[in-house]
């Protein structure tokens, strides 16, 4: 067996990203055959394979980051024979109980063949390749089926440690609930030993030794992965906002009982003549424009110390997306009826989630709309969408007794949040915005045809 | 021609549609790692075209392919590093297929050296430009003015630079998501008339300092 390692592509390059397999296991592969890619700042690199043979095992997956010369593969070059146990150097117990940092760098590929992790596997080991003497020899005489021992090594592979554990656990069930330790039977349950130092960097992002610090939780278990740039970019954005902004929210109570029965009224023809369906959010885009009208402050930017009031109100939308979040804009929002906003929503809606947006759709936003109801959220305080200074969040209509003049009575009702800059607007200002909305909404007598 | 100094040998081909130059590419780095032919600075135009490196995010790119075809535009997904990119009229790409077991085996050197010549060639113009901790590239402080990409396959390199000189900056909004990143310019819109030909000649002149080499034009 052949172990391939991560190469050191530059002095001053401490891990890689693996990119890509370029041979499946199982496939031959010649050598100097390119056998995977790497990425380090920029530049893609493909690997050769140090040997021919064929690629037993794959042990980093595609997308992950490792250290240099960790061991990401194991090619059979057919020299070794599979079911011989490799050189005991394992068993010798690593002294010294440092975690081990990847060594410094030996020159060659080939050169690292004493990593304690075995493959998961039953105790017929030859078909997985080989196992560690010391984990054999443990297994052997503890009489422990491996395929019962979950392996935390490289690869899922299973350490001397996960041997240990197991033991432990099946000695003493109990024993970790406080009592003072048993004397035990077969196991000798030691403490979770100090991490073995030969053990090959765990799978998972090696915290490169020479740049950046330690990471937290690197437990068993965790997962580290980087952001995509649309994460990375809503990250930016957000925290941004809240720098930039001084983020108040105000809440109000809305009846949509007239909306609703104005919806159900429509909705059918909607359906049938459209091919669309029409939902709540319309009606709110409707109010919040036309209360964008009588109070134009909240359709604005804060320039230095100028304001820039703008003409056009147009509305961005925030969509939810598998991963993310896009805000496309209904542009000259208030000229548009409610089946003109709907379709738009739903036309804006589907073509950003399925990346069909054009780049001037998605700009130029003047004031936008969060509908976290749609998620089943009462209420929220949504971040301003910059340059902007308002957002507008809906929470979810639901059926609630309410007084009215003293009798209970079955209303839809829901709360609109106002998030607003208090840097250019005074809450007065904005519970007076948000009360037009509702107002527009309470009071709604326009038929949808 | 001093002794010991390498020979590149520098093509320029003129304006090129994307994948028939990434064909010619390809051809040459099969022959320069036979040792067929010396180190080569292919420069070169492209026509709109939007690519997309081997680590892509779907998210960058704003627009489907079929909506970039449809604005003349065209979409290739490609082996290189980095993220997606845009090349058109008005910029300078650099193909440099070079043995890097004959200059240094480090792909961050090769990158910082690529830097290098873009910054010193715009320095030449009254440009300045540098780099950015984590965000390989050249930039100055209205935004990216060159990007970098760079493909390796037994230290031969491929793919290479892009220097904005009078490029049509619109065109980089279909590889922004949400208007959020940060901008890109270009010589010309930081006040630079400087011609093609002169910034490609700088460029040439600046690599064989950079790379210890003599260039030779064909």
């Amino acid at each position: 067996m052949i172990d391939v390692v991560m190469p050191q592509m530059g002095e001053s390059i401490v891990e890689g990203t693996l990119t890509k397999w370029l041979k499946k296991p199982g496939e031959t592969v010649g050598r100097d055959e390119p056998l995977f890619e790497i990425s380090t700042d920029k530049v893609d690199t493909e690997i050769p394979s140090p040997a021919a043979g064929v690629l037993a095992e794959v042990l980093i997956e595609e997308g992950k980051t490792v250290g240099i010369n960790t061991i990401v593969a194991r090619i059979n070059d057919g020299a070794s024979e599979p079911a011989a146990a490799p050189q005991p150097r394992q068993a010798e117990p690593p002294a010294p109980p440092t975690p081990a940092p990847p060594a410094p760098p030996p020159p060659a590929p080939v050169a690292e063949a004493d990593g304690t992790p075995v493959p998961v596997a039953t105790v017929v080991e030859e078909t997985a390749g080989p196992l560690s003497p010391l984990v054999r020899k443990m297994a052997r005489e503890n009489n422990i089926d491996l395929s019962q021992v979950k392996g935390t090594g490289a690869g899922n592979r299973i350490t001397k440690q996960d041997l240990e554990t197991y033991l432990a656990s099946k000695a003493a069930p109990q024993q970790r609930q406080a009592e003072p330790p048993a004397p035990q039977t077969q196991a000798p349950a030691p403490p979770p030993p100090p991490q073995a130092v030969a053990t090959i960097p765990q799978t998972v992002e090696v915290p490169s030794p020479v740049t950046s610090p330690p990471r937290v939780g690197e437990a068993p278990g965790t997962r580290v992965e980087p952001m995509s740039m649309m994460r990375q970019s809503i990250a930016k954005h957000m925290v941004f906002s809240k720098q930039t902004s001084a983020h108040v929210t105000t809440v109000h109570k809305v009846d949509f009982t007239r909306v609703a029965k104005a919806r159900d009224k429509a909705k059918g023809n909607v359906q049938a003549q459209y091919g669309f369906s029409l939902t709540f959010l319309p009606f709110v885009l409707k109010a919040t424009c036309v209360a964008l009208r009588q109070f134009p402050i909240l359709n604005a930017s804060i320039d230095g110390t100028n304001i820039i009031y703008y003409r056009d109100i147009n509305l961005g939308i925030a969509v939810a997306l598998e991963n993310g979040l896009i805000v496309p804009v209904i542009r000259n929002a208030d000229e548009k009826s409610v089946i003109g906003l709907q379709r738009s929503v739903a036309d804006l809606a589907a073509r950003a989630r399925s990346r069909h947006l054009r780049p001037e759709e998605v700009q130029g936003g003047t004031f936008s709309i969060t509908n976290f109801g749609s998620f089943g959220s009462v209420f929220a305080t949504p971040v301003i969408n910059q340059p902007q200074v308002a957002i507008l969040g809906v929470g979810t209509i639901e059926k609630t007794p309410v007084v009215i003049d003293d009798a209970i009575a079955i209303r839809s009702i829901a709360y609109l949040a106002l998030t607003f800059d208090h840097r250019l607007i005074d809450g007065a200002l904005a519970d007076q915005f948000t009360a037009k909305v509702k107002a527009i909404l309470e009071g709604w007598a326009e038929e949808i045809s | 021609m001093l002794t010991g100094t390498c020979v590149t040998t520098v093509r320029d081909w003129g304006l090129l549609r994307w994948d028939l130059a990434w064909e010619r590419q390809l051809e040459f780095v099969e022959l320069r790692k036979s040792g067929a032919i010396s180190d080569q600075l292919i420069i070169v135009e492209h026509p709109h075209v939007v690519t997309m490196g081997r680590n892509g995010h779907a998210e960058n790119l704003l627009a489907q392919p079929e909506v970039l075809e449809r604005s003349g535009i065209s979409f290739y997904e490609t082996d290189r590093g980095g993220d997606v990119t845009y090349h058109g009229p008005g910029q300078i790409v650099g193909y440099p297929i070079l043995d890097l077991r004959e200059w240094k085996r480090d792909v961050h050197a090769y990158v910082r050296a690529l830097e290098q010549v873009i910054i010193d060639a715009l320095a030449g113009f009254g440009i300045a430009a540098g780099r950015e901790a984590g965000a390989t590239g050249v930039w100055t402080d209205a935004g990216k003015i060159a990007a970098i990409g760079v493909h390796i396959s037994r230290w031969v390199t491929s793919h290479g630079f892009a220097l904005n000189v009078d490029t049509d900056l619109n065109y980089f909004r279909y590889i922004v998501p949400c208007g959020l990143t940060r901008p890109v310019t270009s010589m010309r819109s930081l006040g630079c008339q400087a011609e093609r030909g002169e910034v490609v000649a700088a460029l040439i002149r600046n690599f064989g300092r950079v790379f210890e080499r003599q260039m030779e034009t064909l």
